[in-house]
């Protein structure tokens, strides 16, 4: 039951509130991308046991797709941040480098 | 003989006494006493039978620990299986069934498999049930299930109340021991709001059983202070019979609290379910005893040494006259004395270690108890109760030495922390060598959102075997969560001595070389009948991995979760592997503590509040005019509207044919309705739609197409398009906020600076079908707005009038008939409703439901999303090729129906299908064709996904994929119904009805 703070309404919400997404930062791809590039988008997921980016909807609430930066293994959550980016913003990043200085960033 | 002592008892109330039935005794103990202890002070040493060979099998445990002592507690509604004695306060009234005792307790007829035991070892459903294949289901499941131990479900509904119950606390602590109470005056004291939970009724935990001394006053007196201090806290709550069942995510707990098990009936709640968040838990759990294993350690008399002292000192009951004490540690002498000051009769103390000269054991001794050092049981005397214990030497393989009379025994193995709160959430252990137990690593808690520990121990949950370190620990672990959570304080702990114990002797089997013989009598967990051997064969069959090897062997598997059995179980496991007993750890600690009622979790949502209800403007008029439900996501529509002495099928009937003969009527205002908006709307819809609708004039509607990236169909519904900027998407009944939300995903998180609008306005609007050749006179004679031919023609839609309510009516057709879908704001959808009915009277308009809807549309050809359509279905299946744009780019799941298995010939392929006799086929039913798969099985080519009897053609209509289906037109193929027998159908065309769509555009 985790608690994620929503970067759009600033509520703390509990898990119960929000609707899982998956994996953050997808490059979507399309008619013209060869099967591998399609495939991997389509079902090739990273399964980190550490730092991992994941989508979140604040469901029962704004409505909001949001962003989170979290440890699968601690639960530690190292930010949140708006849907509207194809990267972490620097912010998010400086916070996980500020904990796990070996962190070598999103693969 | 258990029995009622003379006196003594410090938690009954001998001027209170209660009567209650066990296993059709009538039976009397007193206030205050838990199930355990009246059945003991009745008498009742022989409580169940064991799960696979039905043994005799007595209380062992005074706690949540006990694994025996299972009872099917009340009755009718209040029934429930499952209860266990000894966390079961007596009340007056109160019915206990043994749970596994058939024919009766005495007397067990299934006992016959104590005897086959030899021919049941460790993994014995798998290798002994296997073959010959057949006789699985039908002899050995039915003989395992009427053999196995599981408590009769209940058979009627509950008769009592459940509630959640939500807090917000800085500090939790679980447990109300001396520890539990340490802490929440520390923490109480540092301002922060503070949540303390004890599972049983009573505060203090067994420090007073065990005399202890708190600043040199009886454990009591403190307990009673400090109770007092606390209650005078704002900041501190207080719960009794409230158990910490479960540590989750970021302070997540849950509470259980057992309101009303003890006064049933009376009115309140029974459980209480706490959902807690609190910034730090601190779990004050204490300690459980461990078994020793030796043989015969599960004949009724044999229990735990701490179980036999909360007996005597708690209840005044005594499991025996004669009292033989077996120990690896000096706690044990504890109850030796104990069973002494109360006046009974201890013959000997067998002690495992090499010498005891401890401060108890000399005391022990000066009372004149003889001490057997370096002993060992061999092997318990007697079956349904103990009648002596024959001892030997410790170290040895078991030669007979001594017997001793004696009609009980008290063994202590050493105390494990209960560390599972703090294992829950990922907390992780260390092995003691000195106490032969795990406890908290300190530096691997669980952590929360900043990567703080936010799950702490207290007193012996932590290790600290002592009164003094346990208030010490307590403190201070109160202090370090108290800081943690900003609430500043110093770890200032009441004043107390360890009492001087010598270093117990981890023994695992006893004696240590004991022979097969022996071992195979050995119990570990008590409740499934796993032995010694079985745990050493598994370890010989290779199943190293503890996890493992509890699956294999059911060690664990019980409704106690292994709590008395999962340390012994897994030091055997490591002898037997030659590892040591941290590597091969422990198995996984899952929340609950101990099981939780169905009633908790589910709180108040039941019957009427188990979901929210959406209603339509006409629900109460449906319920009104007899509908027959049907469930429709949240809402409820009708199915049909049977007359008196109508059946359902006949309703249906009635309601298609009066629909395609004269005039229908339906609600279908649960059709999901989002307005999508916004210069950039058009391109954004075709993203979503198959169809392109960026072309769609204003006033004109569109059938179309989602797909999710897949490429496999999710849904369908007409298009309106209102203005140039403006589109009206119409999505199937369940799948509005689904949609809503696939919409509002791609907008937010894909092209998020397209200039898109998107609202759900399902609710704002009533919509009614009028539907039937004889639907324009209608609308006509209620008059306001044109729905001629001309100046509203099929797939348009106008706004206006009608009968004086301002309306959008579409000409669009789910049945194949000239039809209206009106829809007006929902507040005026009603009257609306009423008009149509009252007008429509002359051509005697009928109200139809969702079946009648279906099968027209299925007479029409029409596919269903979730009939025609299951998450592996492409529009290409369906032959809806038309409704994909060849014209696009792109669109979701374009490039998904590119790939090699999308375009393949070989998918199966919507068609029509005809019985030859006539009959309905039977849904989802599959047509077989030549030959068998690699499993045997019969090759499939196709299945029934839509199928009614048809009242326009008089008989059975169907619709289904079949493999190379729309090339095998009149080809007869053969289905399987679940009873073997094979129908006979023809591939036909899907369009039963007016295929040239004559009747709807008129």
């Amino acid at each position: 039951m985790l608690i994620l703070q929503c970067p759009y309404c600033g509520i703390k919400c509990d898990e119960t509130e929000l609707a899982p997404g998956g994996e953050a930062h997808l490059k979507r791809y399309g008619p013209g991308s060869t099967d591998e590039e399609f495939e991997a988008y389509l079902f090739e997921r990273k399964n980190p046991l550490g730092v991992h980016f994941e989508r979140w909807r604040h469901a029962n609430g704004c409505g909001k797709w949001f962003l989170a930066a979290r440890s699968t293994t601690t639960l530690e959550v190292f930010g949140t941040y708006k849907a509207q980016t194809t990267e972490p913003p620097a912010e998010i990043v400086a916070a996980i480098k500020a904990k796990l200085p070996d962190w070598e960033g999103r693969q | 003989m258990s029995m009622r002592l003379e006196q003594g008892g410090r938690l009954i109330d001998r001027e209170k006494t209660l009567g209650f039935v066990f296993d059709s005794n009538r039976l009397s103990g007193f206030a205050g006493d838990t199930l355990a202890s009246a059945l003991l002070g009745a008498g009742k040493m022989l409580v169940n039978r064991s799960y696979k060979y039905h043994r005799p099998r007595g209380i062992v445990a005074s706690g949540p620990e006990e694994p025996n002592a299972l009872v099917g507690l009340g009755q009718g509604a209040r029934f429930e299986p499952d209860q266990r004695a000894t966390t079961t306060e007596l009340f007056d009234g109160l019915t206990a069934m043994p749970q596994n005792a058939w024919p009766s307790l005495g007397f067990d007829a299934m006992a016959v498999n104590g005897w086959l035991s030899k021919f049941m070892p460790a993994g014995f459903y798998y290798k002994t049930f296997i073959w010959p294949r057949p006789f699985w289901k039908h002899v050995y499941e039915p003989f395992i299930r009427e053999a196995a131990a599981s408590g009769r479900p209940p058979q009627e509904p509950d008769a009592d109340k459940y509630e959640h119950f939500y807090a917000f606390v800085d500090v939790l602590i679980v447990g109300g021991g001396i520890a539990g109470l340490q802490a929440a005056l520390t923490a109480g004291k540092s301002g922060a709001r503070v949540l303390l939970m004890e599972q049983t009724a009573h505060w203090g935990g067994r420090a007073p059983v065990d005399g202890a001394e708190i600043e040199g006053k009886p454990a009591d007196s403190w307990i009673a202070e400090t109770l007092a201090a606390l209650e005078a806290m704002e900041n501190v709550t207080l719960r009794t019979r409230t158990m910490g069942a479960g540590v989750f995510d970021h302070g997540y707990a849950l509470g259980y609290e057992r309101v009303a098990d003890h006064t049933p009936g009376d009115g309140r709640v029974r459980h209480r379910l706490w959902r807690i968040r609190a910034k730090q838990i601190l779990t004050a759990t204490g300690a459980i005893e461990r078994p020793l294993s030796f043989a015969g350690n599960d004949v009724p008399g044999v229990m735990l040494a701490s179980a036999v002292r909360d007996y005597v000192v708690n209840y005044g009951v005594a499991p025996g006259r004669k009292v033989v004490v077996v120990t690896n540690n000096d706690d044990a002498y504890r109850t030796a004395l104990a069973l002494i000051d109360a006046g009974l009769e201890v013959p000997v103390v067998v002690d495992a270690r090499e010498r005891s000269d401890g401060p108890l054991a000399r005391e022990a001794m000066r009372r004149g108890v003889a001490v057997e050092c370096g002993a060992a049981i061999m092997k318990v005397k007697g079956k349904k109760r103990v009648e002596g214990v024959m001892l030997c030497r410790g170290n040895g393989t078991g030669g007979a030495g001594a017997t001793v009379e004696c009609d009980a025994v008290a063994m202590s193995g050493g105390w494990s922390p209960v560390v599972h709160l703090w294992s829950h959430c990922g907390g992780k252990l260390l092995w003691s060598e000195e106490n032969a137990h795990f406890y908290p690593n300190f530096s691997r808690a669980p952590t929360g959102a900043q990567g703080e520990a936010f799950v702490r121990t207290a007193g012996i949950a932590s290790g600290a075997m002592g009164t003094g370190s346990v208030l010490k620990d307590a403190a201070a672990a109160a202090a370090d969560a108290c800081g943690a959570a900003g609430f500043a304080i110093q770890a200032e702990a009441a004043q107390a001595v360890d009492a001087e114990e010598r270093p117990m002797k981890p023994v695992w089997v006893m004696p240590e070389q004991a022979l097969p013989e022996l071992r195979s009598k050995m119990f570990l967990d008590f409740q499934n009948d796993v032995k010694v051997a079985d745990i050493q064969l598994a370890a010989q069959e290779g199943y190293e991995s503890v996890e493992l090897t509890k699956r294999y062997t059911t060690l664990g598997m019980a409704n106690d979760q292994g709590k008395l059995s999962n340390i012994n179980g897994l030091a055997i496991l490591a002898n037997s592997l030659g590892a040591k007993i941290p590597q091969v750890g422990t198995t996984t600690f899952r929340p609950p503590y101990q099981p939780i009622s169905f009633g908790s979790i589910a709180g108040e949502a039941r019957g009427a509040t188990f979901q929210p209800l959406r209603r339509t403007p006409m629900h109460d008029w449906h319920e009104r005019n007899g509908a027959y439900w049907e469930p429709v996501g949240h809402w409820r529509r009708p199915y049909c509207y049977p007359k008196p002495g109508e059946d359902h099928d006949a309703a249906v009937a009635r309601e298609v044919l009066a629909t395609r003969n004269s005039l229908g009527l339906l609600d279908a205002s649960t059709l999901g309705k989002l307005v999508v908006k916004g210069p950039d709307a058009g391109r954004f819809l075709d993203m979503l739609y198959t169809n392109k609708m960026s072309t769609l004039k204003p006033g004109k509607c569109r059938y179309g197409l989602m797909c999710n990236e897949n490429g496999f169909l999710s849904d369908d519904g007409v298009v309106a398009r209102i203005d140039e900027d403006t589109f009206l998407c119409h999505t199937t009944s369940g799948g509005a906020d689904r949609i809503h939300g696939w919409m509002e995903d791609w907008l937010q998180t894909e092209w998020w600076d397209w200039k898109v609008y998107v609202a759900n306005v399902t609710e704002q609007w009533g919509q009614i079908a009028v539907v039937g050749p004889n639907a324009r006179k209608l609308l006509e004679k209620l008059g306001g707005m044109d729905v001629s031919k001309e100046a509203l023609p099929f797939m348009g839609w106008a706004e206006g009038e009608l009968d004086g309510i301002k309306a959008r009516i579409f000409r669009i057709s789910f049945s194949g008939e000239l039809s209206y879908e009106i829809a007006v704001p929902a507040g005026e959808a009603m009257t609306l409703w009423g008009k149509l009915l009252a007008a429509g009277r002359e051509w005697s308009i009928t109200p139809y439901g969702t079946e009648a809807l279906h099968i027209m549309r299925a007479e029409k050809g029409f596919i269903m999303i979730g009939d025609e359509t299951d998450g592996t279905v492409i529009p290409q299946d369906l032959g809806l090729g038309w409704a994909i744009s060849k014209k696009k780019d792109d669109y979701l799941g374009k490039r998904a129906q590119e790939r090699s298995h999308m375009v393949s010939p070989d998918r199966w392929k919507l068609v029509g299908l005809e019985t030859l006799d006539g009959s309905v086929l039977p849904d989802g039913a599959y047509a077989v064709g030549e030959g068998v798969n690699g499993n045997g099985q019969r090759n499939t080519i196709g299945r029934v996904t839509s199928t009614y009897r048809s009242p326009t053609l008089g008989k059975g209509i169907a619709m289904g994929l079949v493999h190379h289906g729309p090339d095998r037109m009149g080809e007869v193929i053969k289905f399987v119904a679940t009873d073997e027998s094979v129908i006979e159908a023809k591939i036909v065309s899907p369009v039963f009805y007016d295929p040239d769509g004559e009747k709807q555009d008129v």
